[in-house]
């Protein structure tokens, strides 16, 4: 008898304390874009942010020359590590120092990025508060998602088509590049995806590297801030919540348009999968 | 005459083979200078951290640095141990609330709920990992703190705060990874279990979730690191006083809200400490990395 | 033995996986144009010898190979290279593997990869490879479909096709149509009669009749040894050695 309530107790709980967390998810969401939504204007997507102006278009505009400069330093070297890795490394103790750099990589924290970011780009290299050292930084800071997330990819690229390639006489790099590569072409885009996600997400490391300045960028040595800092900057400030709350609802936007890019990506991984089995 | 024209035409061709060789050898190389980035990476980090950082630990002296409980930088009196507690406090209160929180979904998900909720909650949890961390602090900062400030005065800038928003932000971690290993259970353990006899929520307490420790323990030791490394949202909520926490509506600081906080303004020995800061926020993480690796690699060894 | 008959041959191959020994002291001469099978127990060493004759051991961590094996008289562990190795000794694998892109895309593989560009070229390539792999009449609609849409059976014909359209003059065959129907395998048997017209065939399989129906001789591998080689009709009539009897009267393996 006993067992029987306590079951149906912990049922209760477990059920009741899945649906705390899916509430506190629509919490949040439901908060921040009902308070912010009314901000949200042509004029305030479309204007920069200089005195009575209060438009993000500067913000946006920094957010997306973040993502193309440390994407397009991150993405070559990220995928080619994972192509060693996959294909061409034998255990051994290189291997394992990579593994381990990969490792700990993954596991520093933002701010202590911000900081080596700052000692060496910024002071050390003499690059100032600029998209260069922000860009650096960041592209180290999103290497290991690159690197694990198109290793799954490459791995998960069935043997038989590379037996295939190398027994029509294909060298290794003929085959890496015209079967292995083509195959895993979704799973690279899942990384790419990700990475672009932390990278409109990150603050910490950006106040430090790229810096807060509010104008337009020109130049690659210009200081800058982007979406998630402009937030960070207004929220700290307290002067305008309004202008906050409707930048946190563009970043929410933002975010689960890319999940939902990501996802849709990863189901068609799946569906690759699965069509290759047979 | 014929041998003569083959062996031609076989240095010929050999020629560009030894050219296609030597290409091929070369871009492998290649491929392994770009394994090396990340190496030199972790190097240059470590390096500039830790020589950056540490001559301040020398001029403060390590035992008052680690264990002084007052930060005045203007009298020139550096102790971090506020922050380290802090810290410490912070990443423990996330855990546990966090853990019991994650567990419990991760066991709805994997056990109770019908598939079509399963399709709503792990888009749902996505986004949660997707969020900003800054987007938490925002709503930590108008939402939590408020509500702390009503029941408790004070503020509401606070451990209680910070404690709360970091368990959100650490659930998608603990969720994922815990709701993985619940499902690759053996269907023969659960089926064992309640064949005997045992309830489903009796097998999943006594089998299931033993079977699946070490993934759980892997969620909980990566959700700590998070925990511990996260700045901007806890900037936001947690008042920053640098003073040793006494209850949970005490204002509290981190190491890394220690950081970033006072770096633009710093200068000479300050900014040193700041530095020497991240140099322990640096260790207690690579400890956790440690901890990590030795979970992951004893789970290996079992399942061999 | 008539050695201008002769493709390959090896002598005194043994292969080592780590410390296990997979193939002890095989010393044997495959001969042009015919059909030669393997038979043996799963694990004897078969296949194994088989990949030992284009190097896809070379794939394996771990291999330790000595002895010799000649291709037209050169041994191609020392005097060949690789790619030159392989495009002259083709292999069918046991599952079919396609790649995943066009049919057309599939069989210009090789040519392409060997530097061939003309479009035209490639266009007749294509359709002698599908027609010699009897698969042209099936699918020369849809040349432009994915591959993996085809049946089994047609994907490992695809498979055969894609081999002939590098030309090669060795095919290899490891168990061929273990994955496939009986009609599908049926087909498959009729192409190889046809094709050892051209090319010399040596392929692997657990299936006795198969072995009976398709080759012309036979190699029985137990333990990594080849106990008897010989005629096809010999070895399954009139077996030497009392092992090869027990095998194919099916008293083990």
């Amino acid at each position: 008898m006993s067992t029987r309530i306590k079951d149906r107790l912990l049922y209760i709980i477990i059920c009741a304390i899945s649906f705390i967390t899916l509430g506190i998810l629509v919490w949040i969401m439901a908060y921040i874009i009902t308070k912010g939504l009314p901000y949200i204007s042509w004029e305030f997507l479309t204007t920069d942010y200089r005195g009575d102006r209060e438009g993000i278009l500067p913000s946006i505009v920094t957010t997306l020359y973040l993502i193309i400069i440390s994407l397009s330093i991150s993405t070559p070297i990220g995928i080619g590590t994972a192509i060693y890795l996959v294909e061409y490394s034998k255990p051994g103790k290189t291997i394992d120092v990579i593994r381990f750099a990969i490792v700990t990589l993954a596991g520093i924290p933002s701010i202590i990025y911000g900081l080596f970011g700052y000692m060496f780009f910024v002071i050390a290299l003499n690059y100032g508060n600029s998209f260069l050292a922000g860009g650096m930084t960041i592209s180290i800071m999103v290497l290991p998602t690159i690197i694990r997330t198109t290793e799954e990819a490459l791995k998960a690229v069935p043997k038989s088509f590379r037996e295939g390639s190398l027994a029509l006489g294909a060298t290794k790099l003929t085959t890496i590049i015209k079967i292995v590569l083509p195959s895993a072409i979704p799973g690279i885009l899942a990384a790419i995806i990700l990475s672009i996600g932390r990278i409109v997400g990150e603050t910490a490391v950006l106040i430090f590297t790229l810096g807060t300045a509010t104008g337009f960028p020109t130049s690659i040595m210009d200081s800058a801030r982007t979406l998630s800092v402009h937030l960070y900057m207004l929220a700290k400030e307290g002067l305008s919540f309004e202008q906050a709350f409707a930048t946190a609802t563009v970043l929410l936007i933002i975010t689960a348009f890319i999940n939902f890019i990501s996802s849709k990506i990863a189901l068609n991984i799946k569906r690759f999968a699965m069509g290759s089995k047979n | 005459m014929q041998l003569n024209i083959t062996k031609d035409m076989l240095n010929k061709k050999n020629l560009k083979k030894i050219g296609k060789k030597v290409f091929e050898k070369i871009v492998e190389n290649i491929f392994l200078l770009f394994a090396c980035i990340s190496v030199i990476c972790v190097a240059l980090i470590i390096f500039y951290i830790f020589t950056k950082g540490s001559p301040a630990i020398f001029k403060i002296g390590l035992g008052h640095f680690l264990f002084g409980t007052k930060w005045a930088p203007t009298q020139g009196i550096y102790g971090i141990l506020p922050m380290i507690v802090g810290s410490i406090y912070g990443t423990i209160g996330a855990v546990i609330v966090g853990t019991t929180i994650g567990l419990f979904t991760a066991i709805f998900m994997a056990e109770i709920s019908p598939p079509w909720m399963v399709k709503i909650f792990r888009p749902a949890i996505q986004l949660l990992a997707g969020i900003p961390s800054v987007i938490y602090g925002f709503f930590g900062l108008l939402v939590i703190v408020p509500i702390i400030h009503k029941f408790y005065g004070g503020g509401g800038n606070s451990l209680l705060a910070v404690i709360i928003i970091l368990s959100i932000m650490i659930l998608p971690t603990l969720i994922s990874i815990s709701e993985i290993s619940l499902r690759s259970v053996p269907k023969e353990y659960k089926e064992g279990s309640l064949a005997l006899g045992a309830t489903h929520i009796q097998t999943i307490f006594k089998v299931m979730i033993p079977a699946a420790k070490s993934g759980i323990l892997t969620s909980i030791v990566l959700a700590a690191g998070r925990a511990m490394g996260e700045t901007m949202a806890v900037i936001l909520v947690a008042g920053n006083s640098p003073i040793m926490p006494t209850s949970l509506i005490s204002r509290v600081r981190t190491l890394t809200a220690n950081v970033a906080f006072e770096m633009s303004y710093a200068s000479g020995l300050h900014r040193e400490a700041l530095f020497a800061t991240g140099v322990v926020l640096f260790i207690f993480i690579m400890i956790l990395n440690i901890v990590l690796n030795f979970i992951i690699k004893k789970a290996g060894a079992s399942v061999k | 033995m008539k050695s201008d008959l002769q493709k390959i041959h090896t002598q005194n191959l043994d292969l080592f996986y780590g410390d296990t020994q997979a193939l002890k002291d095989v010393s044997i001469s495959l001969e042009e144009k015919k059909v030669t099978a393997f038979i043996g127990p799963s694990g004897c060493g078969k296949s194994t010898f088989l990949k030992t004759l284009n190097r896809m051991n070379d794939l394996v961590d771990n291999v330790k190979i000595s002895g010799k094996v000649f291709l037209d008289n050169l041994n191609i562990y020392e005097k060949y290279d690789i790619v030159e190795l392989r495009k002259r000794v083709g292999m069918v694998f046991q599952k079919p593997n396609p790649f995943p892109m066009s049919i057309y895309d599939n069989i210009a593989y090789g040519p392409r990869v060997h530097g061939i560009k003309s479009k035209s070229i490639l266009n007749e390539i294509v359709e002698k490879s599908l027609k010699n792999a009897a698969l042209w009449d099936e699918v020369k609609d849809r040349l432009k479909q994915n591959a993996l849409g085809l049946s089994g059976g047609q994907q490992q014909r695809l498979c055969i096709a894609r081999v002939l359209a590098v030309e090669p003059e060795v095919v290899l065959m490891d168990e061929p149509t273990s994955a496939l129907d009986p009609l599908s395998t049926l087909k498959i048997e009729d192409l190889i009669n046809e094709l050892k017209k051209n090319y010399t065939i040596i392929i692997v399989t657990h299936n006795m009749q198969q072995a009976g129906r398709i080759s012309d001789k036979t190699a029985f591998f137990l333990l990594g040894e080849i106990v008897e080689y010989g005629s096809t009709d010999k070895i399954f009539s009139v077996p030497e050695d009392k092992r090869t009897e027990d095998y194919i009267t099916g008293r083990f393996g």
